[in-house]
């Protein structure tokens, strides 16, 4: 009786129609359309799990949207470890170490100076602090392609260029907008008095932000790290410019494997590695839930 | 403690967060502000595979716009942005009121709708690529299942294919405009449903000209984040059909990288970086002019 009272509170008053168990036309044709849309999302998605899972003949053979007969992983292996991309007959694994590579530093770093950004902000402006998150918050509209060029002359400068190192600074670069904002946002709701009664009590500048402000940022914490893990390993543009060919992601590994033009295609190979890059952020997003969608909000530009 | 210890302290926790965000500083002045200055120059000069840094006026823009290769980029970016942007809108908001029926499921039909959105475009476009192949895909499945005239080969037609690409775009972003939209009706005034039972408008009048002006802020967000997503579309069209068949589904940001790159026209491709550039803050400038716009209603009122 609580749940269910719990539960009308959560939901506007106007939803109070027809309830759900009277089977009305209306009623009907809501769950009609959501069953529609749902075939609509996910009939892509399991189609590519089936042709992973198939055998050439199979899939020349059958229709597919037929589960394959008797599932077999040796796509799936050749795709992980032995599929040519290239010249390099090595699998999509290196892909997926590389990206590793790439994004366990650059969440890390990102998030660290997005909070950090994020509580100057928020609490010590200082002159000119807006004109900078005014520029960074206009930049996280800005496409790639106004900075790449540049960006190389300055990573080659710097000799970064092509190296682990290199890609992930542009990684941090181009997060560094959204996690200011998301953490900016996320101090602007705590109470300001936390602040001052931290002052009177004598902590300084960094005193605050580690004892007082970052154990309270938790869950912001936990949103952006969704959020940049996600991003960064869905990237494919920043890593095919500036990783080189050693440290190519997984996105651009895969690109290359399935639109090779050599050779005759091997789509149940095509697909498994394609599910294999899909399968980390599909992860992400199905162990947090509710976090993901929150990073949505968050991120959502509020000036 | 005397008076100098006191000002010194002072001063240092003054300078600390300059000191604390003096990489970000960097950053925004070096990449930000610099590398977009550098662009908007270059585009001014006659630079080919090497920058050259002598002004010429417009000559790169006018190559750039009498170029059919271009015109027929810039243009497919409106259509699709167009399409994109009003499908996802339309779509999302429907999925949002349908979701908001107080429907049995609610996070299930969530969790699928958002799903798409963990993916990167890499995966999605070579998802949908597979997914429409007339040999192997929808088209052969519904085949299949009877309807043995049914054709669907968008992907390999040169005036359809941009379409195929749309269809992707809206399936993997469409969940977020649902998010989006879903906090917009659940944020609506309670008593606007009250009034409108009491005066008998069917709950669908409602949905259709009384709520959209109350979920302005949502539909804002979403056009700013889905048209600036529009423009970026590179990863997309790379994976689903490399810019063809032709240059039939070819976007400035293939061109520009193409022209930076592969054709070495360093100014022509800044030109066109700088066009994408204009679009984006056209597009996104409604979202900021209203935010600004109700912060300074907010702030008479507070007056």
């Amino acid at each position: 009786m609580t749940a269910l009272t719990a539960r009308s509170a959560a939901f506007p008053s106007h939803a109070a129609g027809p309830l759900p168990w009277q089977a009305t036309p209306a009623r009907f044709g809501i769950y009609l359309f959501l069953a529609l849309a749902t075939a609509f999302f996910l009939l892509p998605i399991y189609i590519m799990t089936a042709t992973a899972l198939k055998t050439m003949p199979e899939i020349r053979g059958g229709s597919a949207l037929l589960w394959p007969a008797s599932p077999d992983l040796a796509a799936w292996a050749k795709a992980w470890s032995s599929a040519c991309i290239g010249l390099d007959c090595t699998g999509i694994h290196v892909g997926f170490s590389n990206s590793v590579k790439i994004v366990v530093p650059s969440v890390l770093l990102a998030v660290a100076l997005g909070a950090i950004n994020g509580y100057c902000l928020s609490f010590w402006r200082f002159r000119g602090a807006n004109a900078v998150f005014a520029i960074m918050l206009f930049g996280i509209f800005i496409p790639y392609q106004i900075f790449v060029f540049p960006m190389i002359g300055m990573s080659a400068f710097l000799g970064l260029y092509g190296t682990l190192p290199g890609v992930v600074l542009v990684h941090v670069v181009f997060a560094l907008p959204i996690m200011t904002l998301m953490f900016r946002n996320y101090f602007a709701t705590l109470p300001i008095e936390i602040f001052k009664a931290a002052r009177v009590d004598g902590a300084g500048f960094w005193r605050i932000f580690w004892s007082v402000m970052l154990p309270m940022s938790m869950p912001i914490v936990v949103v952006a790290v969704i959020w940049q893990a996600t991003a960064s390993w869905n990237d494919y543009l920043l890593g095919v410019v500036f990783a080189g060919r050693e440290h190519l992601p997984m996105t651009a590994q895969l690109n290359l494997l399935v639109s090779a033009e050599m050779g005759a295609h091997e789509y149940d190979v095509d697909m498994a590695a394609t599910l294999q890059t899909a399968l980390v952020p599909l992860l992400i997003y199905f162990v947090s839930g509710r976090w993901f969608a929150r990073g949505i909000a968050a991120g959502a530009v509020k000036g | 403690m005397n008076a100098t210890d006191n000002a010194r302290r002072a001063k240092r926790l003054r300078l600390s967060p300059m000191l604390a965000m003096s990489p970000t500083i960097v950053i925004v002045g070096a990449v930000y502000v610099g590398c977009l200055l550098w662009t908007l120059f270059v585009s001014f000069t006659d630079s080919r595979s090497i920058p050259d840094l002598t002004w010429s006026g417009f000559g790169q823009w006018s190559r750039l716009y009498a170029d059919y290769r271009w015109r027929n980029a810039f243009h497919n970016m409106f259509l699709f942005g167009a399409l994109y942007i009003g499908g996802c809108l339309l779509l999302g908001y429907v999925l949002a009121v349908l979701i908001d029926q107080r429907v049995k499921g609610e996070n299930f039909f969530r969790t699928v709708f958002l799903c798409p959105h963990a993916l990167s475009f890499i995966v999605t476009g070579q998802l949908w690529k597979w997914y429409l192949d007339p040999e192997f895909g929808l088209q052969r499945t519904v085949r299949e299942l009877g309807w043995s005239t049914f054709t669907f080969d968008w992907i390999a037609d040169r005036h359809l294919a941009i379409y195929t690409i749309v269809i992707a775009g809206i399936w993997q972003s469409v969940g977020v405009v649902m998010v989006l939209m879903l906090a917009g009706l659940r944020s609506i005034d309670e008593d606007i449903w009250k009034v409108t039972r009491v005066d008998g408008i069917p709950a669908w009048r409602v949905y259709l000209s009384v709520v959209p002006p109350m979920v302005v802020p949502s539909i804002l967000t979403s056009v700013a984040l889905l048209g600036t997503g529009a423009v970026k579309n590179y990863d997309l069209v790379i994976a689903m059909t490399d810019g063809g068949p032709g240059i039939a589904t070819d976007v400035p940001s293939k061109f520009v990288m193409e022209y930076l790159f592969e054709r070495s026209n360093i100014g022509l491709a800044a030109a066109g970086a700088t066009t994408m550039l204009i679009t984006t803050i056209a597009v996104a400038a409604p979202l900021l002019l209203w935010q600004a716009w109700q912060r300074r209603r907010i702030a008479r009122g507070a007056a």
